[in-house]
């Protein structure tokens, strides 16, 4: 099947607005007789569930949590942009749009991400309707903070607690329509299968994790909302429950799978600490404005300081070394992520890694705290000499800014970073990959539609700081509820769709099937042994910086894990009640075998841009290398049984509105 | 360190459900309390036993997802922290933890220590919400300015992350804490006073439907809440419920 974006003619200023103005509407006494499935209930899910069931659809929803409060949104830290231009710094929808494309490397398609920056101001907006508590300023109006990257200041935050805010207003705009009766709400459901009846997608085969019971769900259009697949590196700052198996499952059913090789790694994550670890935790990418990022300069006192013979503090000046500002005088500790990333590994691999495992950069508020304290000290008219005072009032300049983020990094390294510099590493952090859909957000396969963190849409290889939150809320209020009932149009006369279709019963059955095939096995090792195992892969052979030879390698050795992961994994208990072995292992399934179609796909990309590094394609200074000639296309997957024959369909890109240049942050 | 587990075990709602013992040894200071019982689950499983059931998701203290009576404790002994923040560090070597679910009558138990907490969902269908429109058509977001120290106030309540140990750690297992967190958030901003009345009626009426308790004023809640939601907020509470009711 060619790859047809649906992207409109016209300017791409216009596209959204001649767009709307064109597409089917369906008649509100007709919303009434027809049925929308909703996977996933975090920030894309929740609000296009909200919006579908006000604007008359019958909704079901569904997440795996106990509440669509706990979906994965709610860690997000940092904040959400919006081109309102509050701050008169000359911010607009078109260089929004411009910052993300070029943040994207030129890999994410123009139209798309054009309509996400005009919608962006429309978010904030509808937010604080919903009463969404956004930062202030003393006058009372909204408060703005500037984020890596860019040069205005366009993102809104509520603390260090943006996505949670922002979700628990979706939520609360779905708990007025599940009051209403319009959403009915499926909690601690997980969608194993996507039905499709004569080439549409006409519903989904779940389970209730409670009572273990299969349950078939019918519908006009299915939209699939379940977020990323970062844990197909088993360690990642995702939730633990986060998976790929709603995406992939409609994958497996003609859903072509974009660029499953965009990954981002966060570089301001706490390191490992031992083989016991579940998961890792993010420090916001703020710390950066203040933190300076180093490693000792000479390689026996890295050697020292991992024996605990010598401490950070002891290291004089002229011992460290800021590699990110030697490296990029003009933007130093703020250069994107995937180079302040790399440039962390890159000096670890060469033995210059501080903690046990040496795998930890140090991030050093020392110099920070003792120029904040120095400002203070002149205004208050003390001292500026006396260090032990300027060290008091710089520290709590710092807890100020940062103080939360300083007390979880204690809690969980037991260090006091105000004393010793914090220790970081990267870590997996967001998938820019997913789900293949054109400009109305529907997959290849009819009536099914993927969004938020899901989709591959608008992100290209790097997405800045800030954006996967104003993706998920525009395609959930403002674009899905549009362009679905360009589809949905055509329905209104179907009726209800039964569930006793042959292909319900078919794909009831194959989830049946795989279940009780889990159930029976009689392993050796747990799923969380295979997952691991898959994990430490992904990340050796897969992970920041890639090279053919691994990524043959990696290929060979997820087949051959998954092969023995169906062998030999033990999942105790039955499936006729609440098991959460079995849970894990239908979800790890998934990720083995998107881990290896991930792995041919940044095998096919020779080329390196943003979170994609090919150690083939770097310039002389090990920078990345793309290739605009060869490579400015989607790669959209189409299953054909086993990962290894995927093969690759082409979306070119086109580039009108901005030119193709190299990204440097020299 | 090594450990002894005092663990309560259920197969599901209808089962009696009872402690059972568990060793576990080799427990770094730092691991997570989750990830010890990870670590012990790994055992069961290669023994072939039924893993311990927990909830959890998030595991950085946001999600609310986590539970657990630890010691007599909602969350354990750390004061401001959820389950998954905990470290084992705060244990030592030798130690007997008590392992319990969050128990109300409004929270029944699915299996082990996994609880249903989805009355708090219900109470917020009531009226959790302010009734506008998603359809992209609302007011410029600068156009009502909110005093700096209301919105701060507003977002401190909205911080709640709806775990339940304030229900778990209360003696008559009253939701009040959690409840009027949810109604002082829309009480000190602009935008939800023109629902005020029905909101704090309907949802204070749903909670005592669900079963859960009343509110004696021990104070226990907010000792025992992650999130540091202050007792304030009852009180916030109380005034629009009495105004509510007298209107
Ligand atoms: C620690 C952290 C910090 C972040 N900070 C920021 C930030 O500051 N700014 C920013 O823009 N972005 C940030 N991000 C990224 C952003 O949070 C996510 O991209 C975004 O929240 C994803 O939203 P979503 O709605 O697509 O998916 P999610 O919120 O992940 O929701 C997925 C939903 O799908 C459900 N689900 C999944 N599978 C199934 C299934 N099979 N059956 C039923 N239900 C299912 C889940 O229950 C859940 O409800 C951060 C991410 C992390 C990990
Ligand atoms: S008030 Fe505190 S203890 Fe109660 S649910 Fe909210 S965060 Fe948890
Ligand atoms: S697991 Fe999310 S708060 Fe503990």
């Amino acid at each position: 099947m060619a790859l047809d974006s649906k992207t409109p003619n016209g300017s791409v200023a216009d596209k959204w607005t001649n767009h709307k103005n064109k597409i089917n509407l369906v008649n509100p006494a007709n919303k009434r007789n027809i049925d929308v499935i909703v996977v996933g209930t975090g920030l894309a899910g929740g609000s296009a569930a909200a919006t579908l069931a006000e604007l008359g659809y019958n909704v079901k929803a569904f997440c795996f949590q106990d509440s669509p409060r706990r979906a994965h949104s709610i860690a997000a830290q940092g904040g959400i942009n919006a081109a309102k231009n509050y701050q008169g710094d000359g911010d607009s929808s078109y260089r929004l749009f411009y910052d993300t494309v070029k943040g994207g490397d030129y890999r994410a398609r123009e139209a798309n991400v054009y309509r996400l920056a005009e919608l962006s101001a429309n978010i904030i907006d509808q937010c604080v309707a919903q009463g969404v508590p956004l930062a202030r300023e003393y006058g009372g109006l909204l408060d703005n903070r500037s984020f890596g990257g860019v040069l205005v200041s366009r993102t809104f935050y509520a603390k260090g607690q943006t996505g949670q805010q922002l979700l628990l207003g979706a939520y609360s705009a779905m708990n007025r329509q599940i009051g209403r009766g319009k959403i009915k709400m499926y909690n601690r459901h997980e969608m194993l299968d996507l039905v499709k009846v004569d080439g549409k997608a006409r519903g989904i085969i779940a389970r209730d994790l409670v009572t273990g019971a299969i349950e078939r769900h019918s519908a006009h259009a299915v939209v699939i909302a379940s977020g990323g697949y970062g844990n197909v590196f088993f360690l990642s700052t995702n939730a633990m429950g986060s998976n790929a198996t709603a995406a992939w499952k409609v994958h497996k059913k003609g859903a072509y799978f974009a660029n499953p090789c965009y990954t981002q790694i966060h570089p301001t994550c706490i390191p490992v600490s031992g083989d016991h670890q579940s998961k890792l935790t993010l420090m916001s990418e703020s710390l950066r404005n203040d933190g300076r990022i180093w490693v000792p300069k000479n390689i026996e006192d890295a050697q020292a300081i991992r024996e605990g013979r010598l401490k950070p503090t002891q290291l004089k000046e002229e011992d460290r070394d800021y590699y990110l500002e030697r490296r990029y005088p003009s933007f130093g500790n703020l250069v994107p992520r995937d180079v302040a990333s790399r440039a962390a590994k890159e000096r670890c691999d060469a033995g210059y890694g501080v903690n046990k495992t040496g795998e930890a950069v140090y991030l050093d508020f020392a110099s920070a705290i003792m120029r904040y304290g120095k400002e203070q000290a002149n205004i208050k008219g003390l001292n500026a000499d006396d260090d032990a005072l300027v060290k008091k009032l710089g520290t709590e300049v710092i807890a100020n800014k940062y103080g939360n983020l300083f007390q979880m990094y204690e809690k969980i390294v037991d260090e006091n970073p105000y004393e010793t510099p914090m220790m970081i590493y990267p870590a997996v952090h967001y998938t820019m990959g997913g789900v293949w859909v054109d400009y109305n957000l529907m997959t290849t396969v009819e009536g099914c539609y993927a969004i938020g963190e899901a989709n591959f849409s608008d992100h290209g290889a790097n997405r800045l700081g800030a954006s996967a939150l104003m993706q998920g809320l525009a395609d959930g209020y403002f674009v899905l509820p549009y362009t679905i009932g360009d589809y949905l149009a055509q329905d209104i006369r179907t009726g209800k769709i039964s569930t006793d279709l042959p292909e319900f019963e078919e794909a009831e059955k194959n989830v049946r099937t795989q279940l009780e095939r889990f159930i029976n096995n009689n392993g050796t090792h747990s799923v969380d042994y295979f997952h691991k195992r898959l994990g430490k892969i992904m990340w050796n052979k897969v992970g920041m910086a890639r090279n053919a030879q691994g990524l043959n390698e990696a290929i060979e050795e997820i087949a051959a894990l998954r092969e023995e992961f169906y062998n030999d994994v033990k999942v105790p208990g039955t499936m006729d009640g609440f098991n959460q072995e079995l849970e894990k292992a239908m979800r790890v399934a998934d990720f083995l075998e998107l881990g290896e179609l991930f792995a041919k796909d940044a095998l096919h990309r020779n080329e390196s841009c943003g979170g994609h590094f090919r150690e083939e394609y770097q310039t002389e200074e090990g920078e990345a290398q793309r290739d605009d000639e060869n490579f400015a296309y989607v790669a959209a997957w189409e299953y054909k049984g086993k990962p290894s024959d995927a093969v690759l369909h082409k979306e070119e890109l086109e580039f009108n509105d901005v030119k193709l240049v190299q990204r440097s942050y020299k | 360190m090594n450990l002894t587990l005092k663990i309560w075990r259920q197969k599901n709602a209808q089962d009696k459900g009872k402690m059972v013992d568990y060793q576990i040894s080799d427990v770094s200071g730092d691991m997570s309390f989750l990830e010890m019982l990870d670590v012990l689950n790994e055992d069961l499983n290669n023994k072939g036993e039924e893993p311990v059931a927990f909830d959890h998701d998030c595991r950085e203290g946001i999600c609310g997802m986590c539970s657990l009576f630890i010691n007599g404790e909602a969350h354990g002994p750390d004061r401001g922290v959820t389950t998954c923040q905990l470290h084992m560090r705060k244990f030592k070597d030798g130690d007997t933890i008590y392992i319990e679910p969050f128990r109300a009558k409004a929270f029944p138990v699915i299996k082990d220590l996994v609880v249903d907490r989805t009355a708090f969902d219900r109470i917020q269908h009531a009226g959790g919400f302010i009734s506008v429109n998603t359809s992209g058509n609302t007011q410029d977001a600068n156009a009502i300015p909110i005093e700096k120290d209301n919105a701060d106030k507003a977002f401190d309540a909205a911080t709640c992350i709806g775990c339940g140990a304030c229900v778990a750690s209360c003696k008559n297992a009253s939701a009040m804490l959690f409840v009027s967190a949810k109604v002082s958030q829309f009480a000190l901003l602009p935008q939800g006073q023109v629902e005020a009345t029905d909101r704090v009626l309907n949802m204070v009426s749903k909670m005592d439907e669900e079963g859960f308790g009343a509110c004696t004023n021990t104070g226990a809640c907010e000792v025992e809440c992650p999130k540091g939601i202050s007792l304030e907020n009852i009180a916030r509470m109380n005034r629009e419920y009495l105004v509510a009711s007298l209107k």
